[in-house]
């Protein structure tokens, strides 16, 4: 039996928020290989310079909101259900916040793309952090607050689906799915916050005009204190694949069941309390504050380290029980021609050279070096880019036939897929990072300042040019067989073969029963966090307010 | 709980490296002083910069060797440096004071460890050595607008002899 028969409302919701998200990832993944070639100066006919900030609005704004939440969406969804064996509540709820959701994502992108049809008035190419004074249409930013409150209203479903099953069940350990999905958005809650205080009490009247000025490091400090720990929320999605799906597909089981729980709660305490560190170089923002922020970054690596562990123990584990020998020959028993398998390790591979380079980023001295150059995203074209984007297509071929009930179609083109997009990103974020040694700045649409010369530390910057657009190209490449494969399964029709997946996860080695039971004490988690955001922005947000909510205040500027 | 040894060595292996790195620029803060753009630039009214030690920006002179710079930053040029270059001389420690006069902006003397934002409203300050005469450029690393790509300047160390003072 596949997921679709035992939930099919459930797995229409999943497929529905798959779709969008992987609609999203093709145009926004096109205007990236436009943003590679014309900014390279390899190819720059298809927009002006100037229409150049247009298409990289769109990238960042469908990459890493839409794309992401949506996915995200989908997986939890069908997390959800299968760990607690129990449809969402209420379907209409569901449709509810799927379809805010999507009309949230459907205003901000037409606002963004109406930048390139110079007749209309919509216009909102202020980039995916949308600094004030810059001002958007306020469509934009009514879209990002329907977007953000479709995201509430789904971790509200899912905690419902939660509470009715403990209801049932009193003294269960929460399932590991579950446990992940619900400490996931807690943190969701607690981050997204920010954001939403930023556009509802301060862009969004400004916009229309409500009130004069805002505080241009005010909000800047709002965005970041969500900019970061939306960081995690796509990176725990993928995370969560990584627990509970890859130890299976290796052939195996998970190595530790209370590790993962520990490393779902280091993320929940620690990612919002960090956004400083993406303002290392503001004014404005006293040098104490800043180092509280760092040392909260760095010890946010354990949950990552830690998972490196335990996941590659895992995978390890899985390739023995196929027959792996040797202190390294296991790696060869591992099924290298499966696609959601070579997906999900590549880019893991990937998220550590990513999660090194993040290192440089959060040594706050270190960071004057590489700070809005081309190295940051060199990094997180990495982590986001691959890490979190690489794990959801190959979570995709897995999932896909269990949520539609078809096979999974142009098999060898999805068994090479994941290679190519290694391949094209390995090429692309290793010139990015050089590039920003050199210098290079990012978010720019020119490839060259005439006044300046920029030292390449190895290799020469044509070289890096060229790489870049090489490598932005084929993960373009990547992106169309992808979705070649994905939306070729699904349109298919069921056919009469019987399906090859087998849905069911494998208990863990170490199972729930070792670990504590005050891990599952999400109320207490919950309250440390929020007691070591006040230690982090308590006083230098009542700073920025001190001289009033609005000042020093800057009048909207138009894009 | 159980842990598995591996685990455990693994996990006190992530904690050391955690704790070096913080350790690395604790030391770059206290040894070789490395210091951070922070809240001692002030505020200022980005709408009368006119009314400012932001009036007439520029070098001036405050000391044996010590200057310091006053820029202001606009869509889509730095002032000075896009019109005419900021000129100081070798052998000398300049303090730079950076505010915008609309967008966010940024500021990056490319070869150099100078990389700041640029904010409405407040004051970067950054203190930075120069031993040798040289040219640097200057770039926006922020995006500000549809001509951000244009917004760049220059910075001429000139030798010590040739200082005229001006720039």
């Amino acid at each position: 039996m596949a997921y679709v028969d035992d939930f099919p409302t459930d797995a229409r919701i999943v497929r529905w928020n798959m779709g969008v998200a992987f609609l999203a990832l093709g145009v926004g993944g096109l205007f990236g290989m436009i943003q590679a070639l014309h900014r390279t100066g390899i190819f720059r006919g298809f927009v002006s310079s100037a229409d150049y900030y247009t298409v990289l609005t769109g990238h960042g704004v469908l990459l890493a909101l839409v794309f992401t939440t949506f996915a995200l969406a989908g997986l939890f969804t069908w997390g959800v259900t299968r760990s607690l064996d129990r449809p969402l509540p209420s379907p209409r709820f569901t449709m509810s916040w799927f379809v805010l959701m999507l009309v949230g994502a459907v205003l901000a992108a037409v606002t963004i793309l109406g930048g390139l049809v110079p007749q209309m008035p919509l216009k909102a190419d202020v980039l995916y952090t949308f600094y004030a004074p810059m001002q958007a249409h306020p469509l934009f930013y009514i879209g990002l607050v329907l977007f953000i409150v479709g995201s509430w209203l789904a971790g509200f479903d899912w905690f419902r689906t939660y509470w009715q099953w403990r209801g049932d069940n009193p003294d269960r350990r929460i399932p590991l799915q579950t446990f992940m999905v619900l400490t996931t958005m807690l943190m969701w809650y607690i981050s997204s916050a920010g954001v939403a205080v930023e556009v509802l009490v301060f862009l969004l009247p400004w916009s229309l005009g409500l009130i004069e000025s805002v505080d241009p490091l005010l909000t800047r400090t709002l965005f970041w204190y969500f900019g970061h720990p939306v960081v995690y929320f796509w990176l725990m999605p993928a995370y969560f694949i990584w627990y509970t799906v890859l130890p299976k597909l290796s052939g195996g089981r998970l190595f530790s069941d209370p590790l993962a729980r520990v490393v779902f709660v280091l993320f929940l305490l620690l990612s919002t309390p960090v956004g400083f560190h993406h303002q290392y170089t503001d004014p404005g923002i006293p040098e104490g504050f800043k180092f509280i922020a760092m040392t909260n970054t760095m010890f946010l690596l354990l949950p990552s380290l830690l998972t490196a562990f335990t996941v590659v123990a895992s995978i390890e584990h899985g390739a023995r029980q196929r027959g792996g020998e040797g202190r390294l020959g296991w790696l060869r028993s591992l099924p290298w021609d499966e696609p959601a398998f070579a997906g999900c390790v590549l880019a893991g591979l990937m998220f550590a050279a990513g999660g090194f380079s993040g290192m440089i980023n959060a040594g706050m001295n270190i960071n004057y070096l590489v700070h809005n150059t081309l190295w940051v995203p060199g990094h997180f074209h990495l982590t986001v880019g691959t890490a979190s984007a690489l794990t959801f297509m190959a979570a995709g071929y897995w999932l896909f036939p269990q949520i539609t009930g078809n096979r999974l179609r142009f098999r060898s083109l999805a068994t090479v897929q994941p290679y190519v997009w290694f391949i094209g990103m390995t090429l692309m974020s290793n010139a990015m990072h050089r590039a920003g040694l050199a210098g290079v700045p990012r978010r720019t649409a020119e490839p060259q300042y005439d006044a300046v010369t920029f030292q390449g530390v190895v290799g020469g910057i044509s070289e890096m040019r060229l790489q870049i657009a090489i490598g932005g190209t084929i993960l373009f490449v990547g992106l169309v067989l992808f979705l070649v494969v994905i939306f070729g399964t699904w349109l298919a029709g069921s056919g009469s073969d019987s399906l090859r997946v087998n849905g069911t996860i494998p208990t863990p080695l170490s199972g729930p029963e070792h670990s504590p039971k005050i891990l599952d004490n999400l109320k207490l988690w919950t309250a440390i966090a929020v007691v070591l955001i006040v230690l982090a922005y308590g006083l230098p947000l009542s700073a920025l307010l001190a001289d009033g909510l609005f000042a020093p205040g800057s009048p909207p500027i138009p894009v | 709980m159980e842990i598995h040894r591996y685990e455990k060595i693994w996990t006190a292996a992530a904690l050391l490296l955690i704790v070096g790195l913080i350790a690395t620029v604790t030391y770059g803060a206290l040894g070789p002083g490395v210091k951070m753009v922070d809240d001692s630039g002030g505020t200022v009214d980005p709408g009368s910069l006119g009314e400012t030690e932001f009036a007439d920006p520029g070098v001036t002179r405050t000391g044996e060797n010590q200057y310091e710079v006053h820029v202001v930053a606009r869509q889509f040029l730095f002032q000075p440096g896009t019109t005419s270059p900021i000129r100081v001389p070798a052998n000398s420690k300049v303090t730079f004071y950076i505010t915008s006069a609309d967008v966010v902006h940024g500021f990056e003397v490319a070869g150099t460890n100078v990389n700041v934002m640029v904010v409405p409203g407040q004051v970067s300050e950054i203190t930075v050595r120069f031993d040798e005469p040289a040219q640097y450029g200057i770039v926006c690393h922020e995006y500000c607008g549809a001509g951000h790509h244009t917004m760049a300047g220059q910075l001429v160390v000139v030798p010590e002899d040739e200082y005229d003072g001006g720039n």
